[in-house]
């Protein structure tokens, strides 16, 4: 088993008082399976899907990586799991204003020293990205913006994809485009993905479904 | 409604507290260092005007020895008994416990109306109590402070008399400076009756003097203090980058606020009107603080600007500061209008925006390298200006405007060619942390570019400054060696005596040189004429600019004058140009010499020239040249055998030391004003980055993600700071270095008369970057810090879908 959460619970502090989020989820993901994430807006998706990519921790359960438990390691090494291990991607894209698209596409990669030409190449190729290497992100429409965000969590073979809502700020169309693009790309890095959708329609697309509701799987 | 829209504007301050702050403390602080000034100018002119009216010195014509000498009560007593309408005047110094107290003892019954600014007759102080013993002494309040506990006669406060100065009854001077039956000069009414006896037959020793041109004091000074006027104005200025980041800031975030007031029925003339009035209690209130901060730095630097215009000047100003409403007026108009200034771009942006436009970010890439490009244009134009003005324009007032336009320019070129250096930056990196450090840092510029800006005319303002210091201090020793030669220098106390001294001296050291003067009126303005003796002395170390072949000889047969460079730049004079003297007499010019310090033209003519020109020459002063070793033992014999005064037998030492101090105190008034121009800049720095700490998150959150940790972050965020404080003193490099040549080249000319070499100093330089840095730091510490303690769970905000 590649990522395994047993009996997480995470909890923020509000003005008014301690929200409890998450109650006790439990989930595992198999190497090259795709599991969908749903549930109400607000039910926690996101919280957990941070949890899973080690961006926090939990205030109680187990997030096993390769057995390993995630929630005990510090900063640094937390900071290590992200780069190596973990390819996100946003609802708003979060792209590195600053860099252009070539430099946003490698950066992680080349952080994680995971960078590969020849499958950047490609995988620029296959985003049909090729002509907006040296643009920045202002200059992109959303679609595109997505597609840079999908390269750029691709381009370090990590072994989990963690998307949160990709097509939410997309029309339909090319909400159903780039998710394609990434779904067809997926067994060339035989990572597994871990998608937060409220649409079922795009559930359906992958191999397992679990439902979020009241901090607790359904 | 309006009041409602009125809180919903105010609003935003609330939860903005350290932008208000910013906004507060720039605009305060800009107007302090400013009202500093205008505090400490103002003092200075209101006691020039005190010094000159002293017993209507400024206004009356009077009669004394040619010599300076002290004239009989006798011939006082002739003139009246011959008609004349005199009035007699006592002056000399005294010590009281520490302090030294310049006496003036007048006779309030003869003193003519012009010469009263004390009533002595009104009912504090009594006509009767005035004259007899033990009178009165009348001075101003901080003097009679100094003296406190100091036995004096009773002491009457009057604020119309400069510090230092003790006016009292005649009879009661004669008897405090002990010179019974003596005066030092008579005063004459602006009104005689016509049938006198000729002066010459009543008193043949006395002379006319013409009343001492009113304004001589301060035009003398006025150079100075446009120099610190200057320096307030940079440091105003410097301020305002503050102002102008945190108001453009505060407007920027008020956006949707000021749409949603207009979406609900609000007419944006009001609501531009409720921001006008806004800005105008905010910097009212900002000024008040200014102007007190203000006076608190200038009770601060007032002694030493004191002292140095003391030495400079012999200016006597008072060590403490009055309230000038003035300086409040000011102060505050100065803080209103650079805020409103500040803003207004930015509301007629908000004028001019339409009601339903999308709320979104601004795109920086483009947009704002245009806006670089455009600026630095318009910095060129004006370096181009600033260089045409110094080129073609005469006068001090072109030469500030020339440095303005210098400065101003190089600041507006300063984010483009920052911007050019962080792309090659990037360019030349190769990891993946250093590019995305050096075009993140290149994102963050427009932000900064405000606040750099700000740093760079302080750094510049530093930088060439402390060249021109330095430059100054160099020569200025080098001169003083020039300069002052000779071992002892000794000054009489009269005619009779200069020569007994003279005579005394002969056979027991190597040389005695006179040192005669007088001062005349030449090219309408006072020269003094200096009469030399023709010694080794003057032609081995005299030192001199320009001269004619053969000047040492044509000085010493009587055939050519020296000019000091200060009158020579003044008047234009070259070598060969002829020097109108006295007697119909005129020389060519034969050499031009440096006279630092000197804020009056001289001119050098042989001593028996002086003497035969100027009859009436004070002839009480004497260069010694003895061995050095021998130097004191002289000096002692000296004081000994005359009863001269310690200060009237001062080595070479000694005044060279004396001159030094005073050249350091005038400097220190720069030196202050400089450094808190940096400590401005760095608030302006920390003000920016406080504010951009706010939308510095959403921008550094991805790469967080990406596997960076925070501390990573902090980290590069202080570096980021120290990287642009270090190519802005990159940039400070060249545009001090203008900024030094300006001031030796051609400020110092305009304001003093002398043009000094520029020296350059590496240590200075590599100090001033070292402060650079240590400010980049300390401004980016608090927000790095915040950076690095921030939890996750604000971090993963930024990912969160809902908006
Ligand atoms: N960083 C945070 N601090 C405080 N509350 C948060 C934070 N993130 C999420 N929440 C709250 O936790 C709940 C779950 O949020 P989230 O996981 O984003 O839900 P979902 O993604 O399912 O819409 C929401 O009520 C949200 O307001
Ligand atoms: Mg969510």
């Amino acid at each position: 088993m590649l990522l395994d959460l047993q009996d997480v619970s995470k909890s923020y502090p509000t003005g008014e008082g301690v929200l409890q989020v998450l109650r006790g989820v439990s989930l595992s993901l198999d190497a090259g399976e795709s599991l969908a994430l749903t549930g109400e807006s607000g039910s926690g998706k996101s919280t957990l899907l941070h949890l899973a990519g080690g961006l926090d921790r939990p205030d109680s359960g187990a997030i096993l990586f390769e057995g390993r438990d995630i929630a005990g390691l510090d900063d640094k090494e937390l900071a290590a799991f992200r780069r190596v291990r973990v390819g996100l991607v946003f609802q708003q894209f979060n792209l590195i204003p600053s860099l252009d698209v070539a430099a946003n596409l490698a950066f992680q990669a080349r952080l994680g020293g995971r960078f590969d030409a020849a499958w950047m190449a490609r995988l620029t190729a296959r985003l049909g990205l090729e002509r907006l290497l040296d643009r920045y992100p202002e200059q992109l429409s959303g679609g595109q913006q997505q597609r840079v965000a999908i390269g750029r969590a691709l381009a370090g073979r990590p072994q989990l994809i963690f998307a949160d809502e990709p097509t939410g700020n997309l029309d339909e169309a090319t909400g159903d485009a780039v998710l394609e693009l990434m779904m067809s790309l997926l067994p060339e890095t035989g990572a597994a993905l871990l998608m937060v959708t409220h649409s079922m329609r795009l559930a359906s697309r992958l191999g397992r479904r679990l439902h979020l509701a009241a901090g607790k799987l359904g | 409604m309006l009041g409602q829209g009125f809180a919903v504007l105010l609003s935003h301050w609330r939860r903005h507290k350290l932008q208000f702050a910013m906004l507060v403390l720039g605009l305060a602080l800009a107007t302090a260092l400013w009202s500093a000034v205008q505090a400490i100018n103002g003092e200075a002119r209101a006691s020039y005007a005190r010094a000159a009216a002293v017993v209507g010195q400024d206004r009356l014509e009077q009669l004394a020895t040619p010599d300076g000498a002290r004239l009989p009560q006798s011939t006082y007593i002739a003139l009246r008994t011959a008609g004349w309408l005199v009035s007699p005047v006592l002056e000399g110094e005294k010590r009281f416990g520490g302090e030294r107290l310049r006496i003036l003892g007048v006779d309030p019954v003869t003193l003519p109306a012009d010469a009263a600014q004390v009533n002595v007759g009104a009912a504090d102080i009594g006509l009767q109590r005035f004259i007899t013993p033990p009178g009165v002494f009348i001075m101003s309040r901080e003097t009679a402070e100094r003296l406190k506990g100091i036995d004096t006669p009773p002491i009457r406060i009057s604020d119309a008399l400069p510090p230092g100065t003790v006016l009292t009854d005649i009879g009661i001077a004669q008897q405090v400076l002990d010179a019974p039956g003596q005066l030092s000069r008579l005063l004459l009414a602006p009104k005689q009756p016509a049938e006198v006896r000729p002066l010459a037959q009543v008193a043949p020793g006395l002379v006319r003097r013409a009343p001492a041109v009113e304004s001589d004091l301060s035009r003398l000074t006025d150079s100075f203090h446009l120099n610190l006027t200057a320096f307030g104005f940079l440091a105003f200025a410097v301020g305002l980058f503050i102002v102008h980041s945190a108001i453009g800031l505060a407007f920027e975030q008020r956006r949707p606020v000021i749409r949603t007031l207009r979406a609900v029925g609000m007419p944006l003339r009001a609501l531009i009107l409720l921001m006008i009035v806004e800005l105008l209690v905010l910097s009212t209130v900002a000024g008040l603080i200014g102007v007190a901060l203000g006076y608190g730095v200038a009770s601060l630097l007032l002694p030493d600007v004191a002292a140095s215009l003391r030495g400079l000047y012999g200016a006597e100003v008072p060590g403490t500061l009055s309230i000038r409403p003035s300086v409040w007026g000011l102060g505050l108009a100065i803080a209103v209008t650079g805020t409103l200034v500040s803003a207004a771009a930015r509301l007629w942006r908000i004028a001019s925006m339409p009601l339903l436009a999308p709320a979104r970010p601004r795109a920086w890439s483009l947009a704002s390298e245009r806006a670089l490009r455009l600026q630095a244009v318009g910095g060129f134009v004006l370096l181009v200006a600033a260089w045409l003005i110094a080129q073609f324009g005469a006068g001090l007032v072109a030469g500030f405007a020339a440095l303005g336009a210098m400065l101003l320019g190089a600041a507006l070129i300063l984010p483009l060619a920052l911007s050019l250096l962080l792309k090659l930056g990037e360019r030349l990196s190769q990891g993946v942390i250093a590019q995305w450090f050096w075009a993140d840092t290149r994102q963050q510029l427009p932000g900064l570019s405000l606040a750099l800006m700000a740093l760079l005319l302080a750094l510049a303002a530093n930088a060439g400054v402390g060249t021109m210091v330095q430059s100054f201090r160099l020569t200025f020793v080098g001169w003083l060696d020039q300069r002052l030669p000779s071992e002892l220098y000794v000054t009489t106390r009269s005619n009779d005596e200069s020569q007994k001294v003279h005579d005394w001296l002969a056979s027991r050291s190597d040389a005695v040189l006179p040192i005669w003067n007088t001062e005349v009126r030449m090219f309408g303005q006072p020269v003094q004429v200096y009469g030399i003796a023709d010694h080794a002395t003057y032609r081995q170390h005299w030192p001199m600019l320009e001269a004619a072949p053969d000047a040492w000889d044509s000085i010493a047969s009587g055939q050519g004058v020296l000019a000091n460079e200060q009158l020579a730049r003044r008047q234009k004079l070259t070598l060969g140009d002829m020097i109108p003297l006295d007697g119909g007499h005129s020389l060519p010019l034969v050499g031009i010499f440096s006279d630092y310090g000197n804020p009056k033209g001289q001119v050098i003519v042989g001593v028996g020239l002086l003497v035969k020109l100027y009859p009436d020459a004070s002839r009480l002063r004497y260069a010694v040249r003895i061995a050095h070793d021998k130097a004191p033992k002289l000096a002692e014999d000296l004081r000994g055998t005359f009863g001269l005064p310690d200060e009237n037998v001062v080595n070479q030492a000694t005044i060279k030391a004396f001159s030094l101090k005073i050249f350091e105190r005038t400097f220190a008034v720069t030196a202050a004003l400089n450094v808190l121009t940096l400590g401005v800049a760095a608030i302006a720095i920390f003000a920016s980055l406080l504010t951009l700490s706010g939308m510095r998150l959403s921008q550094l959150a991805p790469a967080w993600a990406m596997g960076l940790t925070l501390k990573r972050l902090a980290w590069l965020e202080i570096l980021r700071s120290v990287a642009l404080a270090s190519f802005t003193m990159l940039a400070a490099v060249p545009v001090g270095l203008g900024l030094a040549w300006m001031l030796l080249a051609v400020i110092n000319v305009e304001a003093f008369g002398w043009r000094l070499p520029m020296h350059v100093f590496p240590m200075d330089w590599l100090r001033l970057f070292l402060l650079a840095v240590a400010s980049a730091i300390l401004a980016a510490l608090l927000p790095a810090l915040w950076l690095a303690r921030r939890a996750p769970a604000d971090l993963v905000k930024v990912f969160a879908n809902e908006r």
